[in-house]
């Protein structure tokens, strides 16, 4: 029996345009060995939940770099409990500033991570914690 | 693990059928229950592959002609089994299909599923029979199967597909050589999409005339007569068998997506009426078969073996001290004394 497999989706949740990051995680984690489900631009929370739903994802990786991360994140958090996704784990990346940061993580974000992250310990990030799950 | 469920998945529970597809596609325990469970409620739904090309328009294709079904039957619903390639090297894959299938992110009756290859080969993952089993028993009406499309005859779909749609564009090069490599014999319905590009037309008539090459002397084709007119609509029900209609479609803005959608019902009342449609579902389920006692057969026989066996006789053909085919013979032999 093979490994599973982790499936993560990345998505940008919003207008922001910056794809670059996500971009980069997605390769990364590709190159990783995970499976990942890349949706594009401008996903509203609910178009993410129910992308995280169909595709039975692990881990879902928002990447926003736009400053709308206080509204967007609670909302899609929100959504994959309403779905009975709350065994996922959110990853955030961009642009967001220290001080929002313990405010994200008390909602339920696993981590958060800026500018100059090193993909690795992204990777590293993500396997440690679905072992603690398992 | 989640508790299966067949209830859940027949009553539309997304959460359920999601899990269940993941377990089929890890070919576990339960996932193998699982989809024992699920048969008895297979045989509904009508299985459509789309392959082509890399870049020639299938994801998008599938959106717009998803869109167009959920407009047109909206009782009816859509499930999606997208594939892409897992790395080889590092056992990763990037399912980005989903970026070409906008129209369909918001509609409740569209299930869209990613799904990697895992190594196999043939433009399909080892699993995409069974996860489109799992939706055929959900009580989806249609399943769509986008292959990886890596260029070479994807002929796996064949089998798993009632209809195969082949996707071309233009300014591939020399379209004849593009495509002859078996992949004009699998295809169901052609289809020219980026229509609106120049070089369209030369594609499409190239593509017609090699249908009319491959299909001359089938008695499909009357004297050459229908030269164009053969491919501008879908054929229906004729007696000698089936005519590939060429299409041209532009996914991006619709066009030609009706037209798309009428042939795959036509082509969908040839199987009936032909009795093509049984004769294809039984050919799968009777390669499955063969394929679940070659499995059986060998992990069973291979645990019978005493430990180290199988390593020992393997160096001696390392050494070449035996044959692959000598080898085998022995260890089967072994077993049977
Ligand atoms: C390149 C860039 C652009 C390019 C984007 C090209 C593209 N396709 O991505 C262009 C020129 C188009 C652009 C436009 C704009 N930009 Co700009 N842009 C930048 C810039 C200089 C670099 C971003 C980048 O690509 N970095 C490289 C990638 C690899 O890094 P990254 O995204 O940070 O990702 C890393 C980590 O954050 C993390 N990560 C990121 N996502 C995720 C996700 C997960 C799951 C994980 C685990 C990790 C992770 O890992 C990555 C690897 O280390 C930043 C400034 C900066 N230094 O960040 C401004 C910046 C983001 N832009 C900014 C602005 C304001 C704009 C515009 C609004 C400007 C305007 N007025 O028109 C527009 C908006 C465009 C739009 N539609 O959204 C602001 C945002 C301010 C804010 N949020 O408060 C910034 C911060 C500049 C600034 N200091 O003001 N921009
Ligand atoms: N001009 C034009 N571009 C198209 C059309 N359909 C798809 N595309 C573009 O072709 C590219 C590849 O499309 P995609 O659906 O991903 O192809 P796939 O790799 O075969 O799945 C994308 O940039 C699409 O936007 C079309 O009808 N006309
Ligand atoms: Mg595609």
């Amino acid at each position: 029996m093979p490994e599973k497999k982790i499936r993560v989706l990345i998505a940008k949740p919003g207008l922001d345009g910056h794809d670059r990051g996500a971009k980069v995680i997605a390769r990364a984690l590709r190159d990783d060995g995970m499976e990942v489900i890349y949706t594009g631009l401008r996903q509203t929370p609910q178009m993410i939940a129910e992308a995280a739903l169909q595709e039975d994802v692990d881990v879902v990786g928002l990447s926003i770099l736009s400053g709308a991360h206080n509204a967007l994140v609670p909302y899609v958090l929100e959504k994959l409990k309403e779905n009975g996704q709350d065994n996922v784990f959110v990853f955030l990346g961009g642009i967001i500033p220290e001080s929002d940061i313990p405010g994200l993580l008390a909602k339920g974000v696993t981590k958060v991570y800026g500018p100059g992250t090193d993909t690795r310990v992204v990777c590293q990030d993500i396997r440690a914690a679905l072992a603690d799950r398992a | 693990m989640t508790e299966f469920s067949v209830d859940a998945i027949r009553k539309g529970g997304k959460l359920a059928l999601s899990r269940v597809l993941s377990r089929v596609e890890a070919d576990d325990e339960s996932g193998r229950a699982a989809l024992d469970a699920l048969f008895a409620y297979t045989g509904k739904a009508h299985k459509i592959g789309v392959t082509g090309p890399p870049g020639s328009g299938k994801s998008s294709l599938v959106n717009a002609l998803a869109h167009h079904l959920r407009r047109s039957y909206p009782e009816s619903r859509v499930a999606i089994i997208a594939v892409d390639p897992t790395s080889p090297f590092t056992g990763g894959a990037i399912l980005g299909d989903r970026v070409r299938m906008p129209d369909l992110q918001n509609d409740p009756g569209v299930f869209i599923r990613s799904m990697a290859t895992r190594g196999a080969l043939g433009g399909l993952a080892d699993a995409t029979l069974s996860l489109s089993q799992v939706f055929d028993a959900a009580g989806y009406d249609y399943v769509l199967i986008e292959t990886v499309g890596a260029g070479q005859a994807e002929v796996d779909i064949v089998t798993l597909a009632h209809t195969t749609i082949v996707v071309d564009m233009p300014g591939m090069g020399d379209d004849i050589q593009a495509i002859k490599a078996g992949i004009l014999e699998i295809a169901d319905i052609l289809v020219v999409n980026k229509a609106e590009l120049p070089g369209a037309d030369q594609t499409y008539r190239n593509l017609v005339l090699m249908i009319e090459m491959g299909y001359r002397g089938t008695g499909r084709i009357n004297g050459g007569h229908h030269r164009l007119t053969i491919a501008t609509e879908a054929r229906s029900i004729e007696p000698e068998g089936w005519l590939p209609p060429v299409l041209k479609t532009t996914a991006l803005t619709s066009q030609g997506i009706a037209e798309l959608e009428q042939a795959i019902h036509q082509h969908r009342a040839y199987l009936q009426a032909s009795g093509t449609w049984n004769a294809k579902e039984n050919s799968a389920i009777r390669q499955t078969i063969d394929k679940l006692i070659l499995k059986e057969l060998s992990e069973n026989w291979k645990k019978t073996l005493p430990a180290g066996l199988y390593e020992t006789v393997m160096q001696s053909v390392s050494q070449r001290k035996l044959s692959p085919r000598a080898a085998a013979r022995a260890l089967l032999a072994y077993n049977s004394e």
